[in-house]
């Protein structure tokens, strides 16, 4: 009988390493001398590099890392440039977009979130390039552009979060600050004066299909790493000839659920899944404070919001209710 | 060689040992007590060992001694007494004793306030707030009950046996930003020590507790209408607030609100009309009592961008809901602390507190002071300041020794009556407005039996 040998791979095949179909005579040539890497094989390819770079991926890693620098030298430069408190602080540390005053100015003063909107431009100009790139590497390898395109979701709710929203809302002090616990910090803020994401149903689905997300994932992956015993991890071949592996995979499945994927649906499922979760998010992100500004006043309205008994009725609003102090 | 694999297997191995090793673990066991209806996940998570440990740390001390109440009151014996005075001679040894206990440092007991030579003198800035203090532990007692309800306040709520208390907030800038071209935090993005160390603003306490900016920032319209002109800077420095106030009460955010709709006062449980009282009663003894006294104390009991330490919900509650888990020590002061006794003061820019009893004529003044009060100074250069120490003459209504009210009581409603106008207007008791700061004043010397009121 065979032996289950899939946790970690035992056999590494190791020939010439492979150097990719040759490219079109405009574009530069890959970088880098390929390696083997014994341990890195043990959790995917053992080969490393070669790497294509190209213009775009120049340009986007050099605007990337100044939106990085920008960034990170203003947290410096927030805690009087001492590095004992930049180490400690780092998490805590971030650049803030412009207060409220300056509205939508272009460019407030650099010193008042001026360099937020640098920082924000170099970031999304690098975004953007690292998105066409990857456009670009999967038609120049005859691929679909699935992975571009699911890409371009996340780039959406991130634009929406920064640039998006603070225009619909006429003002850039509506974005989200570059930093670690600020942004979380801004995140429940943000709940707070719009009365509760929670009843957004934006959110509510992008909660969805983000959890739909992990379950598809683990559902997927359980069934494929179950069958790889019968060849399933060769899922491109179980997809043109359906084999032994795919076949109890789908028996799996209708046997405890009624109904099973294929092996090429279950990929079509996940990748929507995935994509819908920003999508959607950044979707009730542009309707906060623009369209609606109380989302459980509206939940209210719209009738989901679930009624509770009145535990305390003698509890009235003291500002209201003319009482002392 | 190969280092990159004995060097990565230690840097997760360091990772992991820091995540499993640095952060502040609560180990069961843990306590539940559901606050709210159920399902609605309003409970509270109590750590046992640490409510053990606030538990000890959260005693009151027994009272010096049982005070004999019989006896002319002190303002007719000593001079100078200007809110305590209608107290037994005892009864005021008593508060003494139980003072330095509370407030002043061992090694230098009466001293700490007052001058040896002549404890009527209030040359000692330390007297001078010593008096404001008592004025102001008196007025929460008696205006703020929709807060601290007969439970009351003493010195030892905030003090806790320490000079100043454990607990107080001053302006916080650092660490400092660069300033120039780069750098701007807007006050926040740093471990804000009065904000549960979040990186939320770390000044909101001066927004709040002693300014007067409107906390809540929800709109009462599902769909905006342009009348709520808060954004997201003012929802910051209303969670900063409120992390505040959770990490000051070692409480949740659901002791006082349904977190679903934080701000419907509907679905709040009652502590939070108590917490909404508390944030206006910081705010007023900020104001009145605690901020004139800057420029009275010396330059190194102020906070390091100067202005002085001032009082937080931090201050009282020390981590405990109620603070010192609701035992009313105010019982056994009730007569010192419990209820106003000084007259209201108008115009004048120092302090100069009604003595609450009308002394008798001179004449009538058998009583000679105890030795300490007789043992005369030389007399000091009396300056123009002196004079208003003395007992003042703007006085035209002085009142007299008010009613303690019994602590066995049923407890006072929350709401007071009267003053529909919500502001800062008084409860049933009018307090004595005071304004500007005490200043440190000589007191001249005694010549002889007090003098009458005029």
């Amino acid at each position: 009988m065979t032996q289950y040998q899939n946790i970690f791979t035992t056999i590494q095949v190791r020939g010439h390493p492979e150097i990719g179909v040759p490219l079109p005579p405009e574009d530069e040539a890959r970088l880098g001398k390929p390696i083997f890497e014994y341990w890195i094989g043990k959790f995917g390819y053992a080969q490393i590099g070669p790497i294509y770079l190209g213009t775009l991926g120049l340009a986007s890693i050099v605007f990337g890392a100044m939106s990085i620098f920008i960034i990170g030298i203003n947290m410096w430069a927030s805690v009087g440039w001492d590095p004992i408190q930049f180490v400690r602080q780092l998490p805590w540390l971030a650049l803030e977009p412009p207060p409220a005053k300056y509205g939508l100015q272009v460019l407030p003063p650099l010193n008042e979130g001026g360099w937020w909107l640098v920082a924000g431009f170099f970031l999304t100009t690098s975004m953007l390039l690292w998105w066409t790139r990857v456009y670009r590497r999967a038609r120049q390898l005859e691929m679909g552009t699935h992975v571009a395109w699911a890409f371009a979701s996340a780039i959406f709710l991130f634009l929406s979060l920064g640039f998006i929203r603070p225009i619909l809302m006429g003002s850039w002090s509506e974005a989200v600050p570059f930093g670690i616990f600020p942004h979380l910090d801004w995140t429940t803020a943000f709940s707070i004066r719009y009365g509760n994401l929670y009843y957004n149903p934006f959110h509510a689905l992008s909660i969805a299909f983000m959890y739909g997300s992990a379950l598809l994932f683990a559902m997927h992956a359980g069934t494929v790493l179950s069958v790889a015993r019968y060849g399933g991890e060769r899922e491109l071949e179980q997809i043109t000839d359906r084999g032994t592996a795919s076949e109890r995979g789908a028996l799996f499945w209708r046997w405890t659920m009624g109904w099973n994927a294929t092996m090429e649906s279950i990929h079509r499922w996940a990748w929507w899944f995935a994509v819908l979760t920003p999508l959607t998010g950044g979707i009730g992100i542009l309707l906060t404070g623009t369209v609606v500004d109380n989302w459980y006043l509206w939940g209210i309205e719209a009738g989901i919001v679930a009624p509770y008994p009145d535990l305390y009725p003698d509890v009235v609003n003291p500002a209201i209710s003319g009482a002392a102090q | 060689m190969r280092l990159w694999i004995p060097l990565s297997i230690a840097a997760a191995g360091s990772l992991v040992l820091a995540m499993l090793v640095m952060p502040d673990w609560d180990m069961p066991p843990k306590q539940t007590e559901q606050l709210g209806y159920r399902g609605t996940g309003m409970n509270i998570i109590r750590d046992m060992e640490d409510e053990a440990a606030l538990k000890a740390a959260n005693v009151v001390p027994e009272p010096p001694y049982e005070a004999d109440p019989s006896g002319p009151p002190i303002a007719i014996i000593y001079e100078n007494i200007q809110v305590l005075g209608h107290l037994s001679e005892d009864e005021h040894n008593r508060l003494m004793t139980a003072f330095t206990e509370w407030v002043a440092p061992e090694e230098e007991g009466c001293n700490f306030c007052h001058n040896p030579d002549n404890m009527a003198s209030d040359e000692k800035y330390q007297k001078v707030v010593a008096r404001r203090m008592i004025q102001m532990t008196q007025a929460i007692n008696a205006n703020w009950q929709s807060h601290v309800l007969e439970t009351g306040v003493t010195c030892y709520t905030c003090h806790r046996g320490e000079t100043v208390p454990p607990n107080t907030w001053s302006r916080d800038t650092g660490p400092q930003p660069t300033g120039g071209y780069i750098g701007y935090r807007a006050g926040q993005n740093v471990v804000a020590k009065y904000a549960g160390t979040t990186a939320l603003p770390q000044n909101h306490l001066e927004a709040f507790l002693l300014g007067d900016e409107p906390i809540a920032v929800h709109s009462q319209t599902a769909f905006p209408t342009g009348a709520n002109t808060t954004d997201l800077t003012n929802a910051e420095n209303s969670f900063a607030l409120m992390i505040h106030m959770s990490e000051a009460l070692g409480v949740g955010c659901v002791t006082c609100h349904n977190t679903r709709a934080l701000d419907d006062w509907d679905q709040s449980p009652p502590q939070r009309v108590t917490a909404w009282h508390g944030i206006r009663m910081a705010r007023e003894i900020n104001k009145t009592y605690i901020e004139p006294l800057t420029s009275v104390v010396p330059k190194d009991r102020l906070g390091p961008e100067g202005d002085i330490l001032k009082v937080s919900c931090a201050t009282c509650h020390n981590s405990v809901q109620k603070p010192l888990y609701g035992v009313a020590m105010l019982k056994d002061y009730l007569k010192s602390f419990g209820a106003v006794t000084s007259a209201p003061i108008t115009g004048a820019p120092t302090i100069v507190d009604t003595p609450p009893i009308d002394r008798p004529p001179a004449g009538e003044t058998a009583i000679t002071p105890p030795a300490e009060e007789a043992a005369i100074t030389p007399p000091a250069a009396v300056g123009d300041d002196a004079a208003g120490a003395v007992p003042p003459a703007s006085i035209t209504d002085a009142p007299t020794v008010v009613d303690t009210p019994p602590i066995d009581g049923p407890p006072q409603p929350a709401a007071a009556p009267a003053a529909a106008d919500g502001g800062d207007a008084a409860g049933a008791v009018p307090p004595a407005p005071i304004t500007g700061a005490p200043t440190v004043v000589d007191t001249p010397p005694i010549d002889g039996p007090p003098q009458p009121v005029q």
